[in-house]
């Protein structure tokens, strides 16, 4: 053998090793072989890891600000591919970790601090759940170009994952939370070193310590090796390459989250009620073409921070009349849901909406029912400003409406 | 043992016993988030005229002379472009009694309701090409600049782990939006 053979053995083995920490806590026994080596695969090589057809050429593109937007109009089904799933960082870029040098740091207000390495954390019991991440200011101007056209370009900051991890109440279990503990401050191993705060209550509830996404480890965009899900909450508390919990008494007010935790006239803080409501027909929409009238399946998806979506409505007629869409079965909670609706297409203009319900039985409104919204504040972003919010309750759900001219272009009709 | 105490002490004991204790140099080494009370703080001070030297020499550049305007081009500075366009800097300083307005100016004196998030942001995340460079007693001092800059204190007082978090802002109990 020579040197050069050697080398990339040595570097498989390396890979290997690397590979088994990063999946799981229980690493090969040493000196056995993998598949990986028996064929003599790189890493890199399509047949070791697999790539789409060249003919595939959905991407992620650059929203208004910061941020990759999801490709939601290409997508099937209601899983978002770890490549797609869109991105928002505060301008940092994804630090480059090693799972062996990575630790959680769990301490403040309980009985035994704790540190873990990844593999100790993937030793405790583990949940496999499938979540979206909304971006808070989804479907407006922070994420949407001048001139949005495509469901991408408007709605592309909401994606769906399936993420494993263990429960963040059973880290808080192990460490024993002390009498007083109310809120808790995350923080992430980033250049930014992103926090944000939130309450005993979410925490002991569903929030996710997740290392896994969609059958692998987390993409390091999506914070590699570890990061925080709050089910139906905005992303931005989602916090990215995980590396410290303090057990807290108060909000901490880090820079971001000052104007979402303004007490109400009682003083009390606002519990997040979660996403409102949302859906969009991801096909046909915005930027695609219909070739001629006849049979076409619209699709798309609905999602709530409610829960689970109950219903979704269908108008092929510029809204005035709805029939109910098909949900793709199970619904999860938390989740994207995918619905479908059969029509038939007479090459007249027409507008296609959806419009659904969640399990609280809140209605997806119109733009008009918002209230006092005209859509040029929508593409400037100013009536969902951030900071402008008392809770996280994204208002930005309006119904998309999609206008299909007799040509066939379907056209975004919001403005 | 009375059994009442075995019960007790039964739901305070780890149950998977993972993880370990963490020293109390690991833990101060981390612990960089500051409440509102400023517990976290670290012993150091400053002053604005100590501030406004370090603020022209590692600020200015992308948040303008005084914090109030922001130089056009800013975003092209911002050095983490990887994901889009640059993020262009709000202002800092100014903006006051403009939060219920249609164009509200969320800056350090119109809207942050506690002076600690202004030591909290400045000792994590700047400069953005290298957080983490600057020390205790810099952090201090470009704190006690912004809030000069802002009318919040004087030029000479000094800002330090027992002053910063009585600082009085007039955000303080969240009057505007």
């Amino acid at each position: 053998m020579n040197s050069k053979q050697s080398d990339r053995r040595r570097f498989l083995k390396e890979g290997a090793a690397l590979a088994g920490l990063a999946v799981g806590a229980v690493r090969a026994a040493r000196g056995q072989t993998t598949g990986i080596e028996t064929l003599g695969l790189r890493p890199d090589d399509y047949r070791a890891y697999g790539m789409r057809s060249r003919f595939v050429t959905s991407v992620r593109t650059v929203g208004s600000r910061t941020g990759l937007l999801t490709p939601l109009q290409d997508s099937v089904g209601i899983i978002t591919p770890s490549a797609l799933h869109f991105e928002n960082t505060r301008g940092y870029p994804p630090p480059d970790i090693d799972p062996r040098q990575h630790r959680l740091l769990i301490h403040g207000l309980v009985d035994r601090p704790l540190i873990f390495t990844l593999e100790e954390l993937q030793c405790l019991p583990s949940v496999t759940r499938i979540y979206f991440i909304e971006c808070g200011g989804n479907s407006g101007g922070r994420t949407m170009t001048k001139n949005a056209e495509t469901a991408q370009q408007i709605h592309g900051k909401t994606s769906c994952s399936e993420w494993t991890g263990a429960l963040l109440s059973l880290l808080l279990q192990e460490a024993g939370v002390q009498k007083g503990a109310s809120w808790l401050v995350a923080e992430g191993a980033d250049l930014g070193k992103r926090t944000e705060s939130f309450q005993m209550e979410k925490a002991m509830d569903d929030v996710l310590v997740a290392y896994g996404q969609n059958g692998e480890p987390l993409r390091p965009q999506q914070g590699y090796p570890l990061r925080l899900l709050f089910p139906g909450w905005s992303g931005s508390f989602c916090v990215k390459w995980l590396r410290r919990i303090k057990v807290v008494d108060q909000p901490y007010l880090a820079k971001w989250e000052i104007g979402r935790f303004k007490p109400d006239s009682e003083g009390r803080i606002p519990f997040p009620t979660g996403q409102a409501p949302k859906s969009v027909i991801t096909r046909p929409s915005g930027g695609q073409r219909l070739p001629g009238p006849g049979f076409y399946e619209i699709s798309g998806l609905a999602w709530s921070g409610g829960g689970a979506i109950r219903r979704v409505e269908v108008s092929t007629d510029g809204g005035r009349t709805w029939k109910d869409a098909q949900l793709q079965e199970p619904v999860f909670r938390f989740a994207h849901a995918r619905f479908r609706y059969a029509w038939n297409w007479n090459g007249e203009e027409t507008v296609l909406q959806s419009r659904c319900t969640d399990e609280r039985g809140q209605v997806q409104p119109t733009l008009a029912e918002l209230g006092g919204i005209s859509a040029l504040d929508v593409a400037e972003g100013r009536f969902i400003d951030y900071w402008q919010k008392s809770n996280d309750e994204s208002g930005s759900n309006y119904i998309q409406p999609w206008k299909v001219t007799r040509e066939g272009s379907v056209r975004n009709a919001l403005f | 043992m009375v059994l009442g105490t075995c019960v007790a002490a039964l739901a305070q004991t780890p149950t998977y016993n993972r993880g370990r204790t963490p020293s109390a140099e690991e833990v101060r080494a981390w612990d960089i988030a500051i409440g509102p009370d400023g517990k976290e703080l670290p012993p150091g001070s400053g002053t604005a005229k100590e501030g406004a030297k370090i603020y022209a020499r590692e600020c200015a550049h992308c948040h303008g002379p005084t914090g109030a305007a922001v130089p056009s081009g800013a975003a092209n500075l911002w050095p983490h472009t990887y994901s889009g366009q640059g993020r262009s800097p709000t202002p800092l300083v100014g903006g006051r009694g403009t939060l219920d307005t249609d164009r509200p100016m969320r800056t350090i004196g119109s809207f942050y309701p506690v002076a600690t998030t202004i030591w909290d942001y400045i000792n994590r995340a700047k400069p953005p090409k290298e957080p983490g460079s600057l020390s205790a007693d810099q952090v201090y001092a470009l704190t006690a600049f912004l809030l000069y800059q802002n009318n919040i204190i004087q030029e000479s007082d000094v800002m330090d782990a027992k002053s910063l978090p009585k600082v009085q802002m007039p955000n303080r109990g969240y009057g505007g939006k």
